[in-house]
């Protein structure tokens, strides 16, 4: 045969299988509004950088007539590509074939291409679009996300990990995008739960639709596992391009550069925080007027905004900001925001990425609802993320900084690098009140007018505590300065501490308060 | 910064602020002190069973009701002395948790 017809049959055979389920297949997966496999991977990588791997892969299912079937590429897409010049390695499921069911081909193609990712120290993104293990494979089909589970784990803090749901994504499948570092939802498209509707009907009788029990809103406003939300997939694709920009390849590296640039005008530093200490204001805007361009990108935007995470650049370089948000919950520290920053600093810890932290909470949200559900377990874990962190560590304490939230909040005592206080700063074990009630008991207790007697002396507490400088007396804080110093300061202390060394005694790993 | 219907106040000891309040804080709920004498389903599941009828009294440790839950028969015992006052489900019923059903005194 003649190489020209052997390249000829090549090209059927590539135009049979790119076909994935076929025609009919692909107008309901778009009835769906929902883009293919491949045209999502085309629309996410630069363009013409995809390479493709295991295209004429099949399943070798012999059980329930599955040996007559023939499943193109056995359901899903992978191989390697760029993204704003950055190799990433990528997988699609196909749902136009079985409905991506999850088979040991496929489960094989997904691990093929997650080994090569680690080995080669890149990127990993994984497009979820599927109904859920091939039953017809049986054990088969659990050894494969198993297999997954393992290597999303080994993975973990070595190369990032991108999860993207566009599609179902149900049962124990779940757990791939649950281990890896960010997920990505779409309205209306992307569906994540452990029981589906079926069964909650079927066991408890309640009826609810897939998309108000596991719903890309539902995941980013209730449950905290998703990390962004997009009303389309091209959305969704350009926040992951964005995101891209921010990480680095792996964890012996640095996120790429970008030149320097100032913060937009029209942030007024100075007059962002209300004279009143009881008025709220939002943090964004303190860190969108510190950083270059004024450009905050966000994670986790819609869950415990109470606590504000996401990277932004300063002198064009990634950073991971950490910051109470005082317009949301008073800023308090509770089990969800807890575990939203503890989770990043871990993040930024692993991938080299320098972190900084804006303070201003009034403490621990009392309350018997927060003590049952484990606060203290919860809340430790934002102390162990910042005392285990080895990465360059800046804190700035804005205004309040009281007690416990004091300590959890990125402080000297956890090894922060350089602390800042603004003026407006108030450092001290309790609020004004509760102190001034404790320590001046006897004298309000015995006074001809309590109440007088109590304002007198919260005033005083008040004038000598609530404020920097007794930390600062004590070198708790490094220097108290002007709002409109922050900017200049923050880039000094980041280049001075861009090698920074910390040694760590050896052990195996640490136990932190999962 | 936006105003919305959400702003609210958060006591705390040493004060009140105004803030934004989250509906996971608006929708808390009040602690209530836990009954004994209130059997309440700590699973979602099917009642298979019932074992006690109303006015029959019961020791510790007896068995009230068969709830069948996750491939599992769970039989939930009684743990005061008392008689049954109200038996609040039937057999086939589907509970959910957290449901009461049986009441005793």
């Amino acid at each position: 045969m003649p190489l020209d017809r052997k390249i000829r049959e090549l090209h059927e055979k590539r135009g049979k299988a790119f076909l994935g389920g076929g025609e009919k297949a692909i107008e309901k997966q778009k009835a769906l509004g929902k883009r293919t496999a491949r045209e999502r991977i085309m629309s996410l990588l630069d363009e013409g950088s995809f390479s493709e791997y295991d295209l004429f892969v099949e399943h070798d299912a012999r059980d329930f007539d599955m040996d007559k079937k023939s499943l193109p590429s056995d359901g899903v897409i992978i191989g390697t590509g760029t993204i704003y010049g950055a190799s990433v390695a990528i997988f699609a499921q196909d749902f136009t074939v079985a409905g991506g069911s999850l088979g040991l081909m496929h489960s094989r193609k997904i691990t093929k291409i997650m080994d090569h990712a680690l080995k080669m120290r890149m990127p990993l993104i994984g497009i979820n679009d599927s109904g859920g293990a091939r039953i017809q494979e049986g054990v088969n089909s659990l050894a494969g996300y198993g297999e997954i589970f393992f290597r999303n784990t080994i993975s973990s803090g070595v190369i990032p990990q991108i999860s993207v749901i566009l599609g179902p994504c149900a049962g124990g499948a779940v757990y791939s995008p649950a281990l890896t570092d960010f997920v990505f939802m779409v309205d209306n498209i992307s569906k994540m739960f452990i029981t589906g509707p079926e069964v909650i009907k079927t066991v408890l009788g309640e009826e609810i639709s897939m998309e108000d029990l596991g719903g890309a809103r539902v995941h980013n406003e209730i449950t905290g596992n998703a990390h962004f939300f997009a009303l389309s997939e091209e959305q969704c694709f350009d926040q992951i391009k964005k995101l891209i920009t921010f990480i680095p390849l792996n964890n012996q590296r640095k996120a790429k550069s970008f030149e320097t640039s100032e913060p937009k005008p029209g942030y007024d530093i100075a007059h962002i925080i209300p004279d009143d200490p009881t008025l709220p204001y939002d943090v964004k805007e303190v860190i969108r007027a510190i950083i270059d361009d004024s450009d905050f990108f966000e994670i986790q935007e819609m869950w415990a905004k109470n606590m504000v995470i996401g990277f932004g650049r300063m002198g064009g370089r990634t950073v991971g900001f950490v910051a109470n948000q005082p317009i949301e919950m008073a800023g308090v520290l509770d089990v969800d925001s807890s575990d939203k920053a503890a989770r990043f600093i871990r993040y930024c810890d692993a991938f080299n990425i320098p972190i900084i932290t804006f303070v201003d909470l009034p403490g621990y949200l009392p309350g018997v609802d927060q003590e049952y559900a484990g606060v203290i377990r919860h809340g430790a874990k934002l102390l162990y993320s910042y005392s285990e962190a080895t990465v360059p560590k800046i804190t700035v304490i804005l205004r309040k900084a009281y007690g416990g939230g004091y300590i959890a909040m990125g402080s000297r005592h956890l090894r922060a690098d350089f602390v800042f206080a603004w003026p407006t700063a108030e450092i001290a074990v309790m609020g004004p009140e509760g102190a001034a009630n404790i320590i001046f008991r006897k004298e309000i207790m015995s006074s001809d007018d309590p109440d007088e007697m109590r304002r007198q002396k919260v005033a005083e507490y008040k004038a000598k505590f609530a404020n920097p400088y007794v930390a600062a007396s004590r070198g708790y804080v490094d220097a108290v300065i002007e709002p409109s110093e922050t900017r200049k300061l923050l880039l000094h202390s980041l280049e001075i501490s861009e090698n920074k060394v910390v040694t760590m005694p050896d052990k195996k790993h640490g136990i932190p308060p999962f | 910064m936006e105003e919305n219907d959400n702003m609210g106040t958060i006591n705390f000891p040493m004060g009140n602020f105004k803030t934004r309040l989250s509906p996971k804080f608006k929708n808390r709920k009040q602690y209530q002190p836990v009954n004994p004498m209130n059997i309440i389903s700590f699973i979602p599941g099917t009642i298979m069973d019932i074992l006690v009828k109303p006015g029959q009294k019961v020791e510790k440790g007896d068995d009230l009701i068969i709830l069948s839950a996750m491939k599992m028969q769970n039989r939930l015992k009684c743990h005061v002395k008392g008689k049954i006052k109200k038996i609040c489900i039937e057999k086939g019923d589907k509970v959910s948790k957290g449901t009461l059903l049986i009441e005793i005194e």
